[in-house]
C-alpha cells in the first residue's frame, strides 16, 4: 500500500515502528516485519545500521553494531524486502545516515527503492540545505520522498520551506535528544506540541523520539496523526518479547489518569 | 583556484553542514555569531591580547642549525610547543572561549584524542570560570594519563567515551550526541573537523601560526616565504593554520599522515591514501571506510592522529595537488623523535615527530621548510620510555 493511501484512510493513531535491519539477528528483518504487520501496525521504518550514528543513543547504537557485526549492509536489506514484498505490501521507508547510502551511490539506491515500492528515505544528517544543494534532483527523479525532521526548536520559517519541499509526511523530533533518551513528555513539550499543532501544517505529521508506551503513544496521537517508536521496540527486542505483545501494549487505550 | 571556503560551506567538493535538525539551530547560531567576531576589532584585541601574555605567543621561529647541516637544508621551526598547555590547540580554545562567552553560554563541551585540546579547552574554560566537559576514547584515557590529570585539575569533568574504537572518532560522536541533547552547550571542536562553520573558524583562529611564520621568515631572512612547510595532519588543524596565509603562494605544502603499522596493515591512519569521499562528523570529506561505506577504525601511535578522516579543506588542497602527503609509519615517527631529541634538545609530541620524520623520506636539498613543531613530548613519554 502507498503511504498516500494510508493517510487517506487513516489520519489518526497510525502506529510506525522502527527496526534496525538484520537485528537480533541477521535473518530476522522479514518475519519480524511480517509480524508487525499481523500485529496491526501501519507503517515499518527499516534501519541501515551504520557505525557511527551520531543522532542515535544507545539502545539503536548496540543494535547497529550488532547488525553490522551479523554482517548487515545495504545490498542485503534490498534482498530482505524483496522477500517481504513477496508476502506483504505494507508502507516501508528506510532510515539511515548519509555515508553507507553516498557509498552505496545515491542513484542506485534509490532505482532499488523505486522498484520494491520504499515509500520514503529518511536520512537524519541531511538537512534542508544539503537536500537541495545535493540530493533534490535524484529525489525527485526516481520519486522518491525525501522525509524531513523538524523539532520543536525549528524557526516557523524554516518549517515553512520544509512543508513546501515535502511530498510525504514530516518526521517531527519530539524532543531536544538522541533516541530513546527521554523519559515521558513534560510540559514544555506539549506546548512545543501545540505550537506546531497551530502552524497548520499540510502534510502529516508523525512523531519520533520519547514513545515508548500506549500513555506517551496517545498522548502524541492527540496532537498528530500518529508516532513513530524505535528504541523502546529494539529494547523488547533485546529483551526475547514477542512482536504481538509490544504492539498490543502501545496500541492499549490510554488509561485516563 | 580557490582553497578558501565558499558561501555554502564548502571547500571544492569538501565540507558542507550534514547535521541532524536538532544541531540547526545551535550552528546557524554559530555561524551568525563567527560571521560578527570577523569584523569586530575588540573581539580581535582581546583575542590578541591573551595569545600575548596568557599563552606566551608569538611562538619563536627557530633556526635548527644541527638539523639542517644534518639534512642540507635551512630548517626552521615553528615552536607551538611552547605555548602554553604545550600545543598549538589553545590558539583555537583562546578563540572559541572568547565566542563563546559572546554567546552567553554557560557551559562548553569539547573532544579529545591526546588530550592536547582537551587540556587546552579545561584551561580555557578555568580561566574564564565556565564549566566543561571533555569526551576521551577509553583508550587515549589510558594512553595519555598525564593529560587527564591536567583536566582533572583544571576543573574539567573528564567522560569516557567506550563506543566503538574508544579513541577521537567515538568521542566525537559522544560529544555531539551531548549537544544534541543540550543544544545550548557551546561545542569547542579542536580541529579543522565538523559541520561548517567549525573548519573554516578553527582554521581562522589558528591563522596566527602562518601570520608569525611570514614576519619572522622576513626578520630572520629576508625571504617572503619558504619554499616547504611540513606539518602533520589527524584532523588537520596545525596544518590549515601553518599554511593558512601561504595558500595563494608558491610553497611546497607537506602534510605528515599516521601510517600507523603500514598502508596494507589494516592499521593505519593515513587517510589520503586509503580513505574515499564520505560524510563523518558533519561535513564531506576523506574518510577511510569499508566498501560498504562503515567508518574504520584507525591506528595511529599518536593518539592525536588517530582519526579516520581529516579536515575537508585539508581534502580539498590534497585534492588538488595544492598539498602533497607524505605517510609516516609508527617507528619512523618514534625515530624522529628520538632524533630530535638528541640533536635538537627538544621533545617532540609523537603527533609533531610525525612531521619531522617526513625529513627522512624527502630530499630538501639548500631549501628553506619550515616544519610546524606542533606539540611538545611530555604527555607521550611513557610511550617514547617503552621503545628507548
Amino acid at each position: 500500500m502507498s503511504l498516500s493511501k494510508l493517510f487517506e484512510q487513516k489520519q489518526k493513531n497510525i502506529c510506525s515502528i522502527f527496526l534496525t535491519a538484520g537485528y537480533p539477528n541477521l535473518e530476522d528483518t522479514v518475519r519480524l516485519v511480517l509480524e508487525l504487520e499481523t500485529a496491526g501496525v501501519d507503517l515499518i521504518e527499516l534501519g541501515i545500521p551504520f557505525s557511527d550514528p551520531l543522532a542515535d543513543g544507545p539502545t539503536i547504537q548496540m543494535s547497529s553494531q550488532q547488525a553490522l557485526k551479523n554482517g548487515m549492509n545495504i545490498k542485503l536489506l534490498f534482498e530482505q524486502v524483496e522477500l517481504i514484498r513477496e508476502k506483504s505490501d505494507i508502507p516501508i521507508v528506510l532510515m539511515g545516515y548519509v555515508n553507507p547510502v553516498l557509498k552505496f551511490g545515491m542513484d542506485e539506491f534509490l532505482s532499488r527503492c523505486k522498484q520494491l515500492s520504499i515509500q520514503g528515505i529518511i536520512i537524519p544528517d541531511i538537512p534542508l540545505e544539503e537536500y537541495t544543494l545535493n540530493f533534490q534532483a535524484a529525489f525527485e527523479q526516481y520519486e522518491i520522498p525525501f522525509i524531513f525532521l523538524i523539532t520543536p526548536n525549528t524557526k516557523v520559517e524554516r518549517i515553512r520551506k520544509i512543508e513546501a519541499l515535502s511530498n510525504s509526511f514530516i518526521y517531527l523530533v519530539s524532543t531536544s535528544a538522541t533516541t530513546g533518551a527521554a523519559k515521558g513528555f513534560n510540559k514544555e513539550q506539549l506546548a512545543g506540541f501545540e505550537a506546531v499543532r497551530e502552524l497548520k501544517i499540510k502534510a502529516p505529521l508523525l512523531v519520533g523520539f520519547g514513545i515508548h508506551d500506549s500513555q506517551t503513544f496517545n498522548t502524541v496521537c492527540n496532537y498528530f496523526n500518529g508516532a513513530i517508536i524505535g528504541s523502546a521496540f529494539i529494547r523488547h527486542l533485546s529483551n526475547g518479547g514477542e512482536v504481538k505483545h509490544f504492539v498490543e501494549g502501545i496500541k492499549q487505550p490510554a488509561i485516563a489518569s | 583556484m580557490n582553497y578558501t571556503v565558499d558561501d555554502k560551506g564548502y571547500y571544492g567538493d569538501f565540507g558542507g553542514a550534514f547535521i541532524p535538525e536538532l544541531l540547526q539551530p545551535p550552528v546557524q547560531e554559530l555561524s551568525e555569531a563567527f560571521a560578527l567576531i570577523q569584523k569586530d576589532e575588540g573581539f580581535s584585541e582581546r583575542y590578541k591580547a591573551l595569545l600575548k601574555d596568557y599563552v606566551g605567543r608569538p611562538s619563536p621561529l627557530y633556526f635548527a642549525k644541527s638539523l639542517s647541516a644534518k639534512y642540507e637544508a635551512k630548517i626552521f621551526l615553528k615552536r607551538e610547543d611552547l605555548n602554553h598547555t604545550g600545543a598549538h590547540k589553545i590558539n583555537n580554545t583562546i578563540g572559541q572561549i572568547l565566542l563563546a562567552q559572546q554567546m552567553n553560554k554557560k557551559e562548553i563541551i569539547a573532544e579529545t584524542g591526546a588530550g592536547q585540546h582537551g587540556v587546552a579547552t579545561a584551561t580555557v574554560c578555568a580561566l574564564m570560570g565556565i564549566p566543561c566537559k571533555v569526551f576521551m576514547g577509553e583508550k587515549d584515557i589510558a594512553r595519555q594519563a598525564p593529560n587527564v590529570a591536567r583536566m582533572k585539575m583544571l576543573g574539567a569533568e573528564v567522560i569516557p567515551a567506550s563506543s566503538g574504537s574508544k579513541t577521537l572518532k567515538d568521542a566525537t560522536n559522544e560529544a555531539i550526541r551531548y549537544w544534541i541533547n543540550n543544544p545550548y552547550s557551546y561545542y569547542i571542536i579542536g580541529s579543522v573537523v565538523g559541520p561548517h562553520p567549525y573548519p573554516e573558524m578553527v582554521a581562522y583562529f589558528q591563522s596566527i601560526i602562518s601570520e608569525e611564520i611570514k614576519i619572522q621568515l622576513k626578520e630572520k631572512t629576508g625571504l617572503e616565504s619558504p619554499d616547504v612547510i611540513i606539518a602533520c595532519v589527524g584532523g588537520g588543524s596545525n596544518a590549515a593554520g601553518a599554511f593558512y596565509h601561504f595558500l595563494d603562494q608558491d610553497v611546497e605544502l607537506i602534510i605528515a599522515e599516521a601510517e600507523g603499522h603500514g598502508l596494507q596493515s589494516g592499521k593505519s591512519a593515513a587517510t589520503t591514501v586509503l580513505g574515499s569521499t564520505g560524510i563523518l562528523h558533519g561535513s564531506k570529506t576523506l574518510l577511510m571506510q569499508t566498501n560498504d561505506g562503515q567508518v574504520i577504525e584507525p591506528h595511529s601511535i599518536s593518539a592525536g592522529l588517530d582519526y579516520p578522516g581529516i579536515g575537508p579543506q585539508i581534502s580539498h588542497l590534497v585534492q588538488t595537488n595544492k598539498a602533497t602527503s607524505v605517510t609516516i609509519k609508527d617507528d619512523e615517527a618514534l625515530k624522529a623523535g628520538f632524533m630530535l631529541t638528541q640533536t635538537e634538545g627538544i621533545i617532540p609530541a609523537l603527533e609533531s615527530a610525525h612531521a619531522i620524520a617526513v625529513l627522512e623520506k624527502m630530499s630538501f636539498k639548500a631549501k628553506t621548510v619550515v616544519i610546524n613543531l606542533s606539540g611538545r613530548g611530555d604527555k607521550d613519554l611513557q610511550t617514547y620510555m617503552q621503545h628507548l
